[in-house]
């Protein structure tokens, strides 16, 4: 049993123990922070208001979440939260590729053709992920990341309930809303390979207890539970089409979301706001 | 001068005072995000629980808790800092808390939640609980939405978050 890190001043002292936490903590904080970045593109556009209501709840509550990641980080020394939302280059990113993916065709403020398929089959592999992930996390090393864990897995079965019921319910509806799911399950099952990664120091993560389980594991769970809810499965092993982005491997897509994102901040990053 | 259990008291009585700012009369007392207050000689320091981690009240708690406190003429200054060691569930709601959520029309959230369990929500206007769920998402993370078929009024709930089961943590 690994002796709990209660502070971040603690962490620091060991200079191989604060550089997986930092890579784990950047994993958790950029996947939630582009989820929520292409969640927030869809306001205003979802298919009936009472869903625009629901995914801009849930988009604002996972910003939230990515923000406490980005605290803990600045607490270690790592820079301001803002800045490293912000600020960060393409290659300095750790989120999954699958996720930095555009909403379809068209753009926010012109023709934006979302695909919902896309967005029902994202957000459920995803917040399937996430959760198994943090139940992992719960019990990390490093008390300061465990208590977020904690918290957010009391707030997460709503995410998850609600993209659950909406998978579920296409899955049994008409023909085309069928077939436009199984079409984005098997172009997701190309793709979402490296969100289950751990990247480069995923041994020195599990060697200082940061996470309690393994890739292996964490692929084994998440596929576990996806099973039990998807009527197709494709019958394939996990790809990752556009590399690792746990290794700061990305798409131009990414390069569109943190321009977007980022206008106002990079116009002057000097503003107090 | 006066005890240190006396000055206690007295913070304690305007934290009663400091309301949600979007729930204008439930202060954040009654929402149980008060954890813990200590004086250090003039310095006060206040320890509080966030309820939902994307609130974007937060920031404006933190302010109008620390401003409301150093109104008291002993005190030099307020920390306010929030913790995430203790996590908030919606039992820490007061029961004045409840009598002034129902007074804006949100239903408190039920009692002994078990997660993955069913509950009724009361109308908040004529207590009937013929009443159904029109979105369990709502204007706040915290709220949801909901319409009484007895009374025929839309009203919010609170709704209950609290640590999932079974957990090894």
């Amino acid at each position: 049993m690994n002796p709990i890190v209660e502070t971040a001043e603690q962490a620091k002292q060991n200079p191989e123990y604060l550089k997986a936490l930092k890579e784990l903590l950047y994993q958790l904080a950029d996947d939630d922070l582009l989820i929520s970045f292409r969640g927030a593109e869809w306001l205003g556009l979802a298919p009936h208001v009472e869903e625009d209501v629901a995914y801009s709840s849930i988009t604002q509550n996972t910003m939230g979440h990515a923000v406490m990641y980005y605290n803990l980080l600045e607490e270690l020394g790592d820079g301001k939260a803002d800045d490293l939302a912000h600020g960060r280059k393409v290659e300095e990113r750790r989120n999954g590729t699958y996720l930095e993916k555009r909403n379809g065709e068209g753009k926010y403020l012109e023709d934006p053709y979302y695909d919902w398929a896309l967005a029902v089959v994202r957000n459920f592999f995803y917040e399937t992920f996430k959760k198994t992930k943090l139940e992992a996390i719960a019990n990390s090393s490093y008390q300061p990341l465990a208590y977020v864990a904690r918290k957010v897995l009391m707030e997460h079965p709503y995410h998850l309930a609600h993209w659950k019921l909406w998978i579920q319910q296409l899955q049994s509806s008409t023909e085309e809303a069928k077939n436009k799911i199984k079409q984005r399950v098997l172009e997701a099952w190309e793709e979402f390979g490296d969100v289950l990664e751990l990247g480069t120091l995923a041994t020195d993560m599990r060697k200082h207890h940061l996470i309690t389980i393994g890739e292996e594991e964490l692929l084994d769970r998440w596929q576990k539970e996806i099973t039990e809810v998807l009527l197709d499965v494709p019958n394939a092993t996990l790809g990752k089409r556009y590399g690792s982005g746990r290794n700061g491997e990305h798409t131009a897509d990414l390069v569109q979301a943190l321009d977007t994102l980022a206008e106002v901040y990079n116009s002057d990053k000097s503003a107090a706001w | 001068m006066r005890e240190e259990k006396d000055l206690i008291e007295e913070l304690y009585s305007v934290l009663k005072t400091v309301d949600d700012p979007e729930l204008p009369s439930v202060s954040v007392y009654d929402l149980g995000m008060v954890h813990e207050v200590r004086i250090d000689s003039g310095q006060v320091n206040i320890q509080m629980v966030p309820t939902f981690a994307g609130c974007p009240a937060l920031d404006f708690i933190e302010l109008n808790v620390k401003k409301a406190i150093e109104e008291l003429d002993w005190v030099e200054a307020c920390n306010v800092k929030f913790t995430l060691e203790i996590q908030w569930s919606t039992d820490s709601i007061t029961e004045k808390g409840k009598e002034e959520l129902k007074k804006h029309g949100i239903a408190p959230p039920p009692e002994n939640y078990r997660p993955g369990d069913e509950w009724t929500v009361n109308c908040p206007y004529c207590e009937s609980d013929y009443t159904s769920m029109e979105n369990v998402f709502g204007p706040t993370a915290c709220r949801s939405i909901l319409y009484c078929s007895a009374c025929r009024n839309p009203f919010e709930a609170m709704k209950p978050v609290v640590k999932p089961l079974p957990t090894n943590y």
